[in-house]
């Protein structure tokens, strides 16, 4: 290179690095900031939630009396006696035991607060399941009211506590503390149970049912239909205008507020087609419209990175179309296609607006056992949650997301393994 | 793109009707005769001014010519020439491309193959087809092999599978590398393995017509003389009909050669006449390098 060259290319270099350098910091500042906000969510919705996990108990003395149980002693010729005892006599005892200066009717109401209502049907489940407790006494940790799990946990602070809840309520909590009555443990009921308007016995054990088998008829139905447009799409059909249209229609439907698929399957599904409300069959048919165009894209990605060479290889030995596809581009697009339903069903997952239109916002206590029963899906349980005016809503319902995050990060890891996996290279 | 195409056509028609040579035997146009003899005595397929269309793009211009048995024709040319789409009209590739369109006639033992009522599965059975890129399944060397024979049902049980897997290798000299590890990828082979492979799953199918789309391409020299020797071979059998960019392989392997320039069928004649004596201006400059 001559010497003159060689200088004006020098000089120029400084800014080419110089250039180089001001995009490098441009894009970590991007990642930084990117980090930044998901890590603040992440930590907010952790700091939030995790007390959700841990469920204040009262440790009591319960004696299973056979005079409140079973007074006339009927049990044996009527089993229903049992179910239908009041149990709440039972688990009052022990706490006026402990706390003999209430007496008032007012004050004793107060005192019984301090247990969950679901006490007495914990108290229920034991005697139900074992008969031979009556007349025994046993130490049984109960659940308690979320005012003390709330207190307990330190989610407010003394001052207000008082304020809120009075003097009285915060000295017998303080009184138990010191006793060594309270515990906290592991908050099971959290995942088991169903909604309920007592946060201390509302779990996502409904909705995660809910979404379980709403995503399963959304899978059922948009990956096969999903698969087999894009492979009509790709393969089979002649490039002409219709073909065309349709492309367009199916990128416009990806693009549609999902919201409007809500009033769609309000309009059809329910007022048109008579299915019923609230369920997760219809709102399965609701995300798969949303889902569709989804997977019809990525799939249609994937068929087409499928190198021609393997297309004409095949064709080139004598396979038809059909056998073409079927025995060498679909297996090669698999992972692909498999990936976007992934990607897909996540966005399903954590769907709200379409469901509220269909009427699964509704506060739903049980469980659901199939796919009619009326229920609730992750997202909406947050939504409703998020909504409650209850102190001890507010750690469930970051408990809640943390759950639906963990889902949707596990799904769209099982995606890029998937990917990983089955990626080939040419 | 066709503008641009079109123009140099004008250009290089105006280039041969000015030149003085008068070895010039006639000027491409309408009218162009193909020098040579396009006939053959036992013509194995026989093309009659063919024509091939991508859109508007006048692909391949008024070709007629006979491919006979058991012998290896080698057509060659520029690049854009029409020879790659010329042997792709031979067993119907050319309908994957939505936009081509071919008239004429072709015909395969005095069969039409662009008859409407051909099947065109079998004729693709019959003709095979041998690509630029190795192209091997990404499945094992022996499915590789027996893909074919399986969707054809040619074998009626696994031991009549094993026997055609066995002879197509052998037929293609693979079988002494890969006999140990059939159930390997076939992706997994080198280059010169992978195509012979590919020549060896177009033969399991036993065509009567392999058509090869510049095969040694991507291969480096002992592999592509290995793949040349199988040619060579692979002619007492077979009908092959190769496109190749390279003048020596030509010369080598095939015993007729077909110049194609700008969609026309120049030249046909016998391979060592074409190279030692070429008739036409534009063959004798190809051939001597002076452009292509």
């Amino acid at each position: 290179m001559a010497k003159e060259t060689f200088s004006k290319v020098e000089a120029s270099l400084k800014s080419r690095y110089r250039r180089e350098r001001r995009f490098q910091v441009f894009g970590l500042g991007a990642i930084f900031l990117g980090l930044l906000f998901v890590s603040l969510l992440f930590l907010n919705i952790i700091s939030n939630g995790y007390g959700a996990f841990l469920q204040t108990h009262i440790v009591l003395d319960v004696h299973f009396a056979p005079e409140i149980i079973d007074p006339q002693d009927k049990a044996d010729v009527n089993p229903q006696i049992l179910a239908q005892a009041d149990y709440r006599q039972l688990v009052r005892q022990p706490l006026r035991e402990m706390f003999p200066e209430v007496t008032g009717r007012r004050d004793k109401r107060k005192l019984y607060r301090l247990l969950s209502s679901g006490a007495s049907f914990q108290v229920r489940e034991m005697v139900l399941s074992d008969p031979g407790l009556i007349g025994q006494s046993r130490r049984v940790s109960l659940i308690a009211d979320d005012d003390v799990d709330v207190i307990v946990k330190g989610h407010v602070t003394r001052e207000d506590a008082i304020q809120r809840f009075g003097e009285a309520y915060v000295g017998w909590i303080e009184n138990l503390v010191e006793a060594g009555r309270l515990e906290k443990r592991f908050n099971w009921g959290f995942f088991l149970n169903g909604d309920s308007r007592e946060p201390e016995l509302a779990g996502i054990g409904g909705a995660v049912t809910g979404s379980f088998y709403t995503l399963l008829v959304t899978l059922l139905l948009s990956f096969p239909i999903g698969v087999a447009a894009a492979i009509y799409l790709e393969e089979f059909a002649p490039q002409n205008r219709w073909t065309d249209i349709i492309e367009v229609n199916i990128n416009n439907l990806a693009a549609v507020p999902s919201i409007v698929f809500g009033l769609l399957g309000l309009a059809m599904f329910i007022n048109l087609f008579g299915l019923p409300r609230s369920a997760p069959l219809v709102g399965g048919l609701v995300l798969t419209l949303m889902t569709l165009p989804t997977i019809i894209i990525a799939s249609r990605a994937a068929l087409k990175s499928v190198p021609p060479s393997i297309r004409e290889a095949a064709l080139g030995v004598g396979a038809s179309k059909m056998q073409m596809v079927f025995h060498h581009v679909l297996p090669l697009a698999l992972p692909g296609m498999l990936t976007g339903t992934i990607i897909g069903m996540a966005q399903a997952l954590g769907e709200t607006a379409p469901l509220l239109m269909i009427g699964m916002v509704a506060f739903i206590v049980d469980i659901p056992g199939g796919p009619l029963d009326p229920s609730s899906v992750l997202p909406v349980q947050v939504y409703l949650w998020a909504d409650s005016p209850e102190r001890a809503f507010v750690e469930r319902t970051s408990a809640a997301i943390m759950v639906l995050l963990a889902f949707l990060i596990a799904m769209n890891t099982l995606a890029i393994i998937l990917r990983r996996r089955f990626e080939r290279r040419w | 793109m066709n503008g641009a195409e079109t123009a140099v056509l004008g250009t290089d028609t105006d280039v041969v009707t000015k030149a003085p040579d008068e070895a010039i035997k006639g000027k491409l146009g309408d009218d162009f005769q193909t020098v040579g003899n396009i006939h053959v005595d036992n013509p194995r397929m026989t093309t009659t001014d063919v024509n091939v269309f991508y859109g508007d793009k006048h692909a391949i211009r008024n070709v007629s010519l006979d491919i006979g048995e058991n012998q290896v024709i080698a057509m060659i040319g520029p690049s854009g020439c029409g020879k790659s789409t010329f042997l792709r009209c031979l067993n119907r590739m050319n309908d994957t491309i939505d936009i081509c369109r071919v008239e004429g006639d072709i015909k395969l033992d005095q069969q039409n193959i662009y008859d409407k009522k051909l099947d065109v599965v079998p004729l693709r059975a019959r003709v095979g087809m041998v690509f630029q890129k190795p192209n091997p399944f990404p499945k094992s060397i022996y499915d590789n092999i027996a893909y074919g024979p399986r969707i054809h049902g040619l074998a009626a049980n696994r031991a009549e599978l094993d026997e055609v897997v066995e002879t197509s290798l052998r037929k293609a000299g693979l079988w002494e590398e890969v006999k140990d590890r059939l159930d390997a990828p076939g992706t997994g082979l080198s280059g010169g393995q992978q195509q012979r492979l590919c020549i060896a799953r177009t033969i399991a199918v036993s065509p009567e017509v392999i058509l090869m789309d510049e095969p040694c391409s991507a291969l480096d020299p002992i592999a592509t003389a290995k793949v040349e020797e199988l040619i060579d071979e692979l002619r007492q059998n077979y009908t092959i009909a190769i496109v190749t960019h390279s003048m020596q392989q030509a010369a080598r392997v095939s015993q007729r050669t077909a110049y194609f320039h700008l969609g026309y069928l120049v030249e046909v004649g016998e391979t060592t006449q074409i190279f030692t004596n070429p008739v036409h201006k534009l063959t004798e400059d190809y051939i001597t390098g002076r452009f292509g």
